[in-house]
């Protein structure tokens, strides 16, 4: 199959709901490679649940439609298979894990994404090195690798860890889930270049958020707007910029006239 | 044993041991069924016991019997059926003609094999860890490892029954001095018919160079194991002491009663690890272990200290309560412990702490883990009596609940008679969290590990006090006690 061609990513009339209540009503959305997606929606929008279902969050129904990745459905498969194939979620919400060492943490999720990838695990000296590279990148402390997986960590730190991560298992396919929420402006800084540094030809990057800040630090190549459970409006990032001046409401006008010229 | 110790009625042959008139086969390795004076008088010949000890066993066994068997402690939040004590092997000696081996290489192949599956060669803890191990199969010790390191030291580990012959005084002054005969129904139970177990002894002073250690196995079916340790830490002396158990799988349960005492001296320090993992019992909750056994240390000279740690994650019931009397000023009582529980599985454990000294200070993290239709109970006591000025106790207790079939427990039980003392009590309830889960899994780990990681953090701060090759060998029993918890 040539990879050149072939969609990182490829969404078709995903229909998804939670204990009942129809969130998506339908997502087009087809992600090449090299590319990076900005998803803008207001709250309740169904972005998270987006991000989240492709990652394969337990608790949602998907009711009809498709999403593949390089090729292949990947509805049947685990949270972790789809993660060790070379999806990745940038937690809205980065849990605490008391107890568990990060060290230990980052360590075993690594050597799963490389067992995937048909590579032997890393030893511990070559382990400690890349580590400690990725930690500096995003100015994480020292004693990160010590600590319970982000126990006691701030806001900053928990999502600075997210990306470290991402830097780390170097997926094909990210997906940041509001990543720039609650961050500060040096924060916001060391995530965006994070991101930046991880983008290439063949890496993909689904970008969740609600404001357009983040897009003056990371430039996206599309714009979408959900609205209600639907891709509303595309465009590239004059969109972003435009939603910014003229609110969400400018496009809710807008998208009830789309609406009705589809179904025309 | 030789040839003129065999005893039968019918020879009618006047020996020194006939006057004890039982009626079995000395040279038999098994004691029949069934507890009578003459099991009692039998185990103690085959030991070759002191007059003095003989006479304890037998005070301990007539005050059992006017217990009734129906005074067993029924205050525990666990249920089961009446044990048959006259159902029960009081002495099972491994198959072995001679008498036990005095190094590994007179061990029985097949013992070491037995001891490779479970995962703890003595060969490699020997070359490995530099643990001297004491294994007792059944009743008996079978094996004393690195016997010349701790000569040189001046400390002595070898099986109780040893000790009995070459250090009576120790074992008279102090057996029975922190767990009385009459304690407990159990207690007393063991009193009477203890077989083996073991020993230590600290001199003033030393540190003893090495972790101890002792491996415990019942393997005959329908025996029961009644083990005893005496542990005596002697003035400005420490020792780390680990024991770990195992049994094999039957259908019937089987009776674990053991008793375990520490003396703690001026100064002395005795760090107590074990690793329980009898047979838990099968899905349904048939067999598995009844381990119904008494701990208790005496921190008896001022500025002493003993620290138990515990991992249970095995026995069909565990009834237990690791407890420090801290008598002497400043001392120091620790309880840490992780009871893991699954399918039928009921733990009820805790631990007394009973400050009598002044500035005495305990500290007690519990940790109650429980999957599967499993029930899971802290029992704790603290008790600062009048004169225990400025004591000081905190305790925390932690329960993980995998599914909602199982249960957790807490009861705690606080008595305060001095005004000055410091008490604090932490108590939490949890569940494996579904995101956390869904963390793990995003980053490529699979359900099972994750939840094994999860409940893995959950126990780090127990693990932490174990001695490295043991917390390894925690984290490897938890991780098969939990197989099949998941998904």
């Amino acid at each position: 199959m040539n990879k050149e061609l072939e969609p990182m990513m490829e969404i078709k009339d995903l229909h998804v709901s939670v204990e009942g209540n129809e969130i998506l009503k339908g997502i087009e959305l087809t992600i090449k490679a090299g590319e990076v997606h900005a998803i803008m929606g207001p709250n309740g929008s169904g972005k998270s649940t987006l991000a989240n279902v492709v990652a394969g969050r337990p608790g949602y129904e998907i009711t009809s439609g498709t999403i593949c990745y390089k090729g292949e459905s990947i509805l049947e498969f685990e949270p972790d298979m789809r993660a060790r194939k070379g999806i990745f979620l940038a937690f809205q919400y980065p849990v605490e894990l008391p107890g568990v060492r990060t060290w230990q943490f980052l360590k075993a999720s690594l050597d799963s994404v490389r067992s995937q990838r048909g590579l032997e695990e890393l030893s511990i000296r070559d382990f400690d090195k890349l580590l400690e590279k990725k930690r500096l990148e995003v100015e994480m402390p020292s004693d990160l690798v010590k600590r319970s997986v982000n126990e006691g960590f701030s806001g900053g730190e928990k999502k600075r860890n997210e990306i470290l991560q991402l830097s780390l298992l170097n997926p094909d396919l990210a997906l940041l889930d509001e990543t720039d929420s609650g961050l500060d402006i040096d924060a916001l800084r060391i995530v965006s270049e994070g991101v930046n540094k991880y983008r290439g030809s063949d890496k993909s990057v689904m970008l969740v958020t609600h404001y357009q800040r983040i897009l003056d630090y990371i430039a996206p190549d599309y714009v979408h707007v959900l609205l209600n459970g639907k891709i509303v409006k595309s465009g590239n990032s004059e969109l972003a910029r435009e939603l910014e001046k003229k609110g969400y409401e400018w496009v809710r006008e807008h998208s009830i006239v789309g609406n009705d010229d589809a179904n025309s | 044993m030789t040839e003129q110790n065999i005893i039968s009625r019918q020879t009618g042959v006047e020996d020194k041991q006939y006057k004890w008139g039982f009626e079995f086969d000395i040279d038999s390795d098994v004691a029949p069924k069934g507890l009578t004076e003459d099991t009692i008088r039998f185990i103690s010949v085959k030991k070759n016991e002191p007059k003095w000890l003989l006479e304890w066993r037998l005070k301990a066994y007539s005050h059992w019997q006017s217990l009734g068997e129906d005074s067993a402690p029924k205050w525990a939040q666990v249920k089961f059926d009446d044990i048959d004590y006259q159902d029960i092997i009081y002495y099972s000696a491994p198959k072995s003609k001679e008498n036990a081996p005095q190094s590994l290489d007179e061990v029985d192949p097949e013992l070491v094999e037995a001891f490779d599956k479970l995962g703890i060669p003595l060969e490699e803890q020997k070359k490995l860890t530099g643990v001297a191990v004491d294994a007792v199969l059944d009743s008996v010790s079978v094996a004393t490892t690195y016997q010349d390191t701790l000569k040189k030291a001046g400390v002595v580990f070898c099986p109780i029954s040893e000790a009995v012959q070459k250090y009576p005084e120790l074992v008279q002054k102090y057996l029975g001095s922190v767990v009385p005969y009459s304690d407990n129904f159990y207690a007393t139970l063991n009193s009477a018919v203890f077989s083996d177990g073991s020993f230590c002894y600290v001199p003033p002073g030393v540190r003893c160079p090495i972790e101890l250690m002792t491996y415990f196995r019942i393997n005959e079916v329908d025996s029961g194991q009644f083990e005893r340790t005496l542990i005596i830490a002697d003035e400005g002396s420490y020792v780390s002491y680990l024991e770990g158990c195992t049994a094999p799988m039957r259908k019937t349960h089987q009776l674990h009663a053991a008793v375990v005492e520490l003396v703690a001296l001026e100064g002395a320090e005795i760090k107590y690890s074990t690793l329980q993992n009898w047979y838990p019992g099968d899905k349904e909750g048939n067999g598995g272990v009844y381990n119904f056994v008494t701990k208790r240390g005496a921190a008896r000279g001022n500025n002493s200290k003993i620290s138990w740690t515990q991992v249970e994650t095995g026995s069909a019931i565990t009834w237990k309560y690791p407890s420090v009397i801290l008598q002497g000023d400043n001392s120091i009582g620790e309880f840490y412990s992780v009871a893991l529980v699954n399918n039928y599985q009921q733990a009820d454990t805790g631990t007394k702490m009973i400050h009598i000294g002044k500035n005495t200070k305990s500290t007690i993290i519990a940790k109650g883990i429980s999957a599967g239709k499993a029930q899971n109970t802290y029992r704790g006591q603290v008790s600062i009596l009048p004169k225990a000025s400025n004591a000081r106790n905190f305790t925390q207790c932690d329960s993980l609940l995998i599914g909602d079939e199982c249960g957790a427990h807490t009861v705690p039980y606080i008595e305060v008679r001095n005004s000055t003392a410091n008490m604090g009590h932490e108590a939490t309830t949890s569940r494996v969290n579904d995101d956390q889960l869904f963390y793990l899994q995003q980053r490529g780990i699979d359900l099972e590990e994750a939840n094994y990681m999860i409940i893995n953090g959950f126990c780090r701060g127990i693990f932490k006090e174990l001695p490295f090759e043991f917390a390894m060998e925690a984290s490897q029993l938890l991780r098969v006690s939990l197989e099949g918890t998941v998904g």
